[in-house]
């Protein structure tokens, strides 16, 4: 988009979009809708809040944990799942229900199987991360160029070097591809766990804000959220255009 | 394309042809890259003439331009004295990746000029099948893109750009994409259709030797900024027939003059 | 071999069930009941038309829902694919959208409209708008240059290179979206029964866990997860057999 023979910049519209915000707001034709303004102001009371900073450290703690079980566990399965092909067989068609399965269905079940608390919520972000690592990862097994394997081959690499220094390697942007798409459904997954679960995290700060009708500390929860889950994904995606350079030259 | 080896005498090629095609002083930039500079080039009417280059010399986006699908900064194309805005039923495009439509059947395809000109379903597609015929895919009509090899693909493209009777046919790198063998029985089955059909060829090519035993006239054009470096009528051995140009001592002669003038140009 | 694909494929099921039936027989919770009752439980509540009642209510908001954002995500996602201004008006929003956890948005919704029909609908859009919108126009903008100047060249014009080829070449990645859509409608319309209102499989749900009737609970959650992986898995073959060799024809050999 340009405007007057100037480059706008790709995310600029979101201005627009506040300021159209505003106006609603300030025209006051609904409750729930107050100013960014109001809402900004806001947001800066409410992360200074003990229950704010309560919140954030919680879904922090569940998030990165899931994050790290769904990464060390599916990461591993997946290059396995690559290269044996009987294990491929007998796993691939659960994990391909579980990745389009509606998780959300099995958070009940959790709930009564590790109780209202953080370990259903840690469980529940590592189950709707890891699939699609485990599936990355296989395909970023499986797609290896023949002819780097044979070339691996006639050098006389040791099967432990030619795992470590070549497929590794040349799996990486497809592992890394799909920990950036994990990561991002754990955030979503992260939230679901605490809205169901509603007594830890965000989710008891919703039902607080909800229950008192603070809208506006209610959109700058959301609006601090938004902006963190945004950050961590377009962080992904540069940090894996960094490292997969190679990935289309291969 | 017509399958039949008769040889008909051809036609000696006179020294000033009246032209299908004139570009005058086409200039293209893109922000600051001068893509061609101040280029003026005729097209004999009736002949081939082969835009001949290294990669990145603009050939493709003169020929674009005469197509009308891309604007000169500036300078004008003339086609049969009628200034290019656009483009026209005049010309039509065979295309380097041959730009089928997937889901669509080969009938369909080579119809697609005649039903974007409006032409009713059954004429167009009566036109089509002959066509499709004369390039040598009878059979094929209700075949699919993906499931004709590359060299199939082309002739499809081809038989859409005959369907509209255009004067004038663009052609840019119509055979890089095909193997060799198809490629050689592609350029000879090129010479018949420049010789039965009465038409206007434009070939963009980056191999010499296809230049050389197709063209009428070559272009040899120099990069950055594009220009005409050397026009080169090759005349004696086009009425020996196609078996034997590849061997002809002014084929060979001039393929060597051409690569001696390109050889600088390559990286 | 044919057969051993399916072999496995029954292997793995029966791996699979069979933990499950001796993790429940063990038990490993008192809330854990082997794969058997809770079949016997899933057939006894499909036998008293429960479960299809369930469902019908259930799968309101999810079709309602599907619908509307199916509409109005392809039309925004080929206004946003064609035009440069719309990309870069609408884009940012849904690029957002797909990236935070929507699913925070639901108590809002819940005050604004209450616990009905609406706010369960509009749970199910918001999740599945964002993909549909982003592929529609990802799919709009990557139509092959060549393939539209082919069309041009032969002097299509700019409604028929729209109709003829750039929405022909897009509808398996939009196909796609819708697919993909789908599966994030099934997780709105779930979570809406479950976080807003418990009716039909969500009802089930939560009724039995409230009873301690697990065999029952485990049941419909197998039977959503069972319909949700059917039904993508028929989208998926409708839309291989749909749009075979799509891909495939424009590229060079």
């Amino acid at each position: 988009m340009t405007l007057l023979g100037y480059r706008l910049p790709g995310m600029s519209s979101l201005l627009i979009w506040g300021l159209l915000w505003e106006i609603i707001g300030q025209m006051g034709l609904t409750f729930f809708v107050p100013p960014l303004s109001e809402v900004m102001a806001t947001l800066w009371e409410v992360i200074q809040t003990a229950a704010f900073r309560k919140a954030l450290y919680e879904t922090a703690y569940a998030f990165f944990a899931g994050v790290f079980f769904a990464i060390t566990i599916g990461i591993p399965v997946g290059i396995l799942m690559g290269k044996s092909r009987l294990l491929d067989e007998l796993l691939l068609p659960w994990v391909n229900v579980f990745l389009s399965a509606p998780l959300t269905a099995l958070v009940p079940v959790l709930m009564v199987l590790f109780g209202f608390g953080m370990k259903a919520i840690i469980i529940t972000t590592t189950l709707f991360a890891i699939w699609i690592i485990i599936l990355n990862a296989r395909a970023g097994v499986r797609q290896i160029n023949r002819s780097l394997v044979e070339m691996a081959h006639s050098f006389g690499a040791s099967p432990w070097r030619a795992f470590t220094q070549i497929y590794f390697w040349a799996a990486l942007p497809e592992i890394l591809g799909g920990v950036r798409i994990g990561i991002i459904r754990a955030v979503k997954g992260v939230i679901i766990g605490q809205l169901l679960i509603s007594i830890v995290g965000f989710g008891a700060l919703f039902e607080l804000y909800s229950a008192n009708f603070l809208m506006a500390h209610f959109w700058a929860v959301l609006i601090v959220l938004f902006a963190l889950a945004f950050t961590i994904s377009e962080f992904l995606a540069y940090l894996e255009r960094r490292v997969s350079y190679y990935a289309a030259k291969r | 394309m017509d399958m039949s080896q008769t040889k008909t005498p051809v036609q000696p090629v006179d020294a000033a042809p009246d032209s299908a095609v004139s570009t005058r002083n086409i200039s293209k930039t893109y922000g600051a890259v001068e893509a061609l500079r101040d280029l003026s080039l005729e097209f004999p009417r009736g002949q081939l003439t082969s835009l001949l280059g290294p990669s990145g010399c603009g050939k493709t986006t003169l020929l674009k331009i005469i197509a009308g699908l891309l604007e000169p900064t500036s300078g004008t194309v003339e086609v049969n004295g009628k200034t290019v805005t656009g483009p026209g039923p005049d010309r039509a495009f065979v295309f380097q990746d041959f730009a089928l439509l997937p889901w669509a059947t080969v009938l369909r395809n080579a119809a697609f000029g005649l039903e974007m000109r409006g032409v009713a379903r059954a004429e167009r597609e009566d036109r089509a099948a002959h066509y499709i015929k004369e390039v040598g895919l009878s059979g094929f009509e209700n075949a699919y893109p993906h499931e004709l090899s590359g060299g199939m693909r082309q002739r499809v493209g081809l038989a859409r750009a005959l369907a509209v009777d255009a004067q004038v046919l663009l052609m840019d790198e119509p055979f890089s994409a095909v193997d060799e063998q198809t490629r050689r029985k592609f350029q000879e089955d090129l010479l018949n259709l420049v010789r039965n059909e009465n038409k206007t060829f434009i070939f963009v090519t980056h191999s010499i030797e296809e230049a050389v035993y197709v063209s009428d006239q070559i272009a040899i054009l120099l990069p950055r900024p594009s220009r005409v470096s050397e026009i080169i009528r090759p005349t004696g051995f086009r009425g020996k027939g196609v078996d034997n140009i590849r061997r002809d001592p002014e084929y060979l002669d001039i393929v060597d003059e051409i690569w001696a003038s390109l050889r600088s140009y390559v990286e | 071999m044919p057969n051993r694909a399916l072999l496995l494929k029954i292997l793995s099921a029966a791996l699979l069930f069979g933990a499950w039936e001796i993790a429940g027989r063990i038990p490993v919770s008192f809330a854990f009941p082997t794969f058997l009752e809770s079949m016997s439980a899933l057939f006894r509540m499909i036998g008293d038309g429960s479960l299809l009642i369930a469902y019908l209510e259930t799968l309101q908001p999810l079709v309602v829902g599907v619908v509307i954002s199916a509409v109005l995500g392809i039309g925004i996602g080929l206004w946003v694919g064609l035009s440069r201004t719309f990309d870069w008006l609408f884009s940012p929003i849904f690029i957002v959208m797909q990236a935070a956890p929507l699913a925070a948005l639901i108590p809002l919704l819940v005050l604004a409209y209450g616990i009905g029909l609406t706010s369960k609908v509009l749970v199910v859009c918001i999740m599945a708008m964002p993909v549909i919108v982003l592929n529609t126009s990802s799919a709009v903008r990557n139509t092959p240059e060549s393939m539209k100047e082919m069309a041009r060249s032969y002097l299509a014009s700019e409604w028929e290179v729209i109709l003829k080829v750039v929405v022909p070449a897009a509808s398996p990645v939009i196909f796609a979206g819708l697919r993909l859509g789908v599966s994030a409608g099934f997780i709105g319309a779930i979570l809406a029964e479950l976080k807003i209102t418990p009716t039909g499989v969500g009802d089930i749900i939560t009724f039995s866990r409230s009873i301690a009737d697990y065999p029952a609970m485990y049941a419909a959650i197998f039977s959503i997860i069972l319909l949700a992986v059917l039904f993508l898995n028929l989208l998926e073959a409708i839309e291989t057999a749909l749009f075979k060799g799509n891909q495939r024809g424009y590229v060079s050999d």
